[in-house]
């Protein structure tokens, strides 16, 4: 696989898995309010992973239903943040909130990318980016400096979510590639601001980043057991009937 | 079928409720803080309150298969739907509100078991297709309640039907169009389809509530202008608009009796399983248990996070005070 | 059922621009713990079409409104001064736009 290819497929299955995480909520949120801007946030990602995953269908000879339907969790290359299981409210909320502090930049870079598809795919995504992480962020002070039982659990999550934010800002030879060619910013910055920004809301929601060990693989088809559950709950319909359209 | 089971108030006699009753016969529209006989107020919260619990509650079934709709196109249009009916149940308890009470009230009603929603979402959603029965005929009956209902007496109910009504319009047509392409798919999904009409069919003709004979009083609500159609009337306006789409679909229709009146200009049909319909109401359907636990479990779970964000407010409010 | 919320998140109403140059139109209320939230609310739940371009929230509680006893005297006062309106006079065709 190309690096580019390496490389959209990555956005594209960040993006899908983390909107399957997101859709599990529906219809189980806190508040009805909040239950509504979950889906937003949902239908956004979803939306983003038919972009990235259209953009590399001809060059994979596989439609985007196909890449999100038929690929086995080896061959998924999403991170591992985006596919830890909705423990509670607050672990959704943290697992938004890392990978918008990660995702905002990320796609602030690509305006510029010296590829005019993703360029485009990014002057859209990135407005949405930037209203999920308002969200995100906000609800992350609000809860980390909220009761005492609100900030138990958002101290909770960070503590279990924040080693896998290595996986995020990992790096290798096809990002190398594409960096060099000014298709994708530089992960060094993209590290910078996630910490800027991570430092600054933590600070303000009266929570601590753990240090230990950190953790990464979901890049490169490592996941957690829980990937291999998540893909068998949504690939079973288009699996059991591999002729069929839908 | 959201009105259908709401027992209906008593009328007054005072002159009071004599000029009341003259603003609805004149088409005034009746506000928040006008006077109303208690009767219409209570009437009109056990209706809208049991319609927006339905909405809630209605998000399960569909809710079920949002993780596993099979294409991403599905799986973005199913999720926008069932979140509609997460704005709809909050547009109708927010048109309830304006009677006083509380959205949390009404949720602990629900929770407790006390407040009642519509049955059909005490059926379970079994397979792909039965998502595309839900949308073409459980809200396909939905929308043909709720229309009329754009007209009732009270202003914020109103006003609210005719927003959800407004949003409705797409939910039916993608469950017509998910069991479109199964009927021009494989043998398995056209035989998906039909096993789904099958078991959605009769549940989706109870929706519209008893037969008029059997139904509870509800004479009170439509001089009130809160009911506007008979069960009868709806009920067959639905099987005259949907047998046609049936017959086009390739699906047969599972009633023996169904048969076209030319003389009535209306399909003559069966008599539906009414103790089942009641069996249902009464709990013992396929899935009210877990219905009513999944939203137990979602408000409890999520007591924390309400109570943090009051408790950040809070914090907030005495800090912009105290400089 | 167990444990509910202490407090119950205020009601707010929500004001939608829905085009440049309109007025703002109340569209409907929501809950939210302040301000702020009720903003962010009232994007995610009344603004899911693309229905709008400014949203304003009010405390419900916040809102005077005018007594339904005293609509006679408030607004029949006013119906009878017809002669407000243009049409109230009749103009000749050829004069020209007035």
């Amino acid at each position: 696989m190309t690096p580019f290819a390496t490389f959209c497929l990555r956005m594209g299955d960040n993006a899908l898995i983390l909107g399957q995480r997101t859709g599990e909520w529906c219809g189980h949120a806190p508040v009805l309010e909040e239950d509504i801007a979950f889906a937003n946030m949902g239908l956004d990602l979803i939306g983003q992973t038919q972009q990235w995953f259209g953009m590399i269908a001809e060059e994979l000879g596989q439609s985007p239903d196909k890449l999100a339907f038929f690929r086995g969790e080896r061959e998924y290359l999403n991170t591992l943040l985006v596919e830890q299981p909705n423990t509670d409210f607050a672990h959704a909320l943290m697992r938004q909130y890392l990978f918008d502090a990660w995702h905002l930049p990320m796609l602030e870079g690509l305006v510029t990318s010296s590829n005019q598809q993703i360029a485009e795919l990014a002057a859209k995504a990135v407005k949405e980016v930037r209203y999920h992480i308002d969200r995100s962020r906000d609800l992350i002070i609000r809860l980390g400096d909220g009761s005492d039982e609100s900030h138990r659990r958002m101290q909770d999550a960070l503590d279990w979510l924040w080693p896998f934010t290595a996986d995020l800002l990992a790096r290798d030879d096809a990002d190398a590639a594409l960096v060099a060619e000014g298709v994708i910013p530089e992960g060094e910055r993209i590290a910078t601001r996630f910490a800027q920004e991570t430092a600054e809301t933590f600070a303000k929601a009266t929570l601590t980043a753990p240090e230990g060990p950190r953790r990464t693989g979901g890049r490169t088809g490592n996941h957690s057991e829980h990937m291999g559950y998540l893909l068998a709950v949504m690939q079973s319909v288009p699996r059991a009937h591999p002729d069929a359209r839908w | 079928m959201y009105a259908q089971m709401v027992e209906s108030g008593q009328a007054g006699t005072t002159d009071q409720d004599r000029a009341f009753q003259d603003k609805i016969d004149r088409n005034v529209r009746i506000e928040p803080r006008d006077w109303m006989p208690e009767g219409y107020r209570k009437t009109l919260l056990r209706q809208i309150g049991q319609h927006a619990h339905s909405e809630i509650v209605g998000q399960l079934p569909e809710g079920n298969w949002i993780t596993r709709a099979p294409s991403l196109q599905r799986k973005a249009i199913l999720l926008a739907k069932v979140q509609d009916e997460a704005g709809h149940g909050l547009y109708l308890y927010c048109a309830a509100e304006t009677l006083g009470k509380s959205r949390d009230e009404m949720t602990r009603e629900l929770l407790a078991g006390k407040a009642k929603y519509s049955s059909i979402f005490n059926y379970p959603t079994l397979t792909w297709a039965d998502i595309g029965m839900v949308g073409w005929l459980v809200d396909g009956a939905a929308i043909m309640n709720q229309v009329p209902l754009q007209r009732c007496s009270y202003g914020p109910y109103s006003r609210a039907m005719i927003r959800i009504c407004k949003e409705e319009s797409f939910h039916q047509r993608q469950g017509f169009d998910i069991v479109r392409t199964l009927m021009e798919g494989t043998e398995d999904q056209k035989k998906m389809a039909q096993d789904a009409f099958n078991r959605w069919w009769w549940p989706a003709i109870m929706m519209f509530g008893p037969p008029d004979g059997d139904s509870v009083h509800s004479e009170q609500s439509m001089k009130w202008g809160i009911k506007l159609n008979s069960n009868d009337e709806l009920r067959q306006k639905f099987v005259d608009q949907t047998v046609p789409q049936a017959e086009w679909l390739g699906l047969n229709v599972p009633d023996a009796d169904l048969k076209w009146n030319e003389e009535r200009q209306s399909y003559d049909f069966g008599t539906p399983d009414w103790d089942e319909f009641f069996a249902v109401i009464k709990g013992n359907g396929i899935c009210n248990r877990e219905r009513l636990d999944a939203r137990n479990k979602a408000w409890d779970d999520g007591a924390w996070f309400r109570d943090g964000l009051m408790a950040h407010a809070e914090k907030n409010t005495h800090k912009i005070a105290a400089e | 059922m167990s444990p509910t919320s202490k407090t119950e998140f205020p009601l707010w109403e929500v004001f939608i621009r829905g085009q440049h140059g309109l007025a703002h139109r109340h569209v409907g209320s929501l809950h939210a713990p302040d301000a702020e939230l009720a903003m962010k609310n009232a994007r995610d739940v009344y603004t899911r079409r693309n229905e709008g371009v400014s949203i304003w929230v009010v405390p419900s509680a916040a809102i005077a409104a005018s007594d339904p006893s005293e609509a006679e005297q408030n607004f029949a006062p006013s119906e009878s001064k017809i002669y407000r309106h243009p049409t109230f006079f009749d103009i000749p065709d050829d004069i020209g736009a007035m």
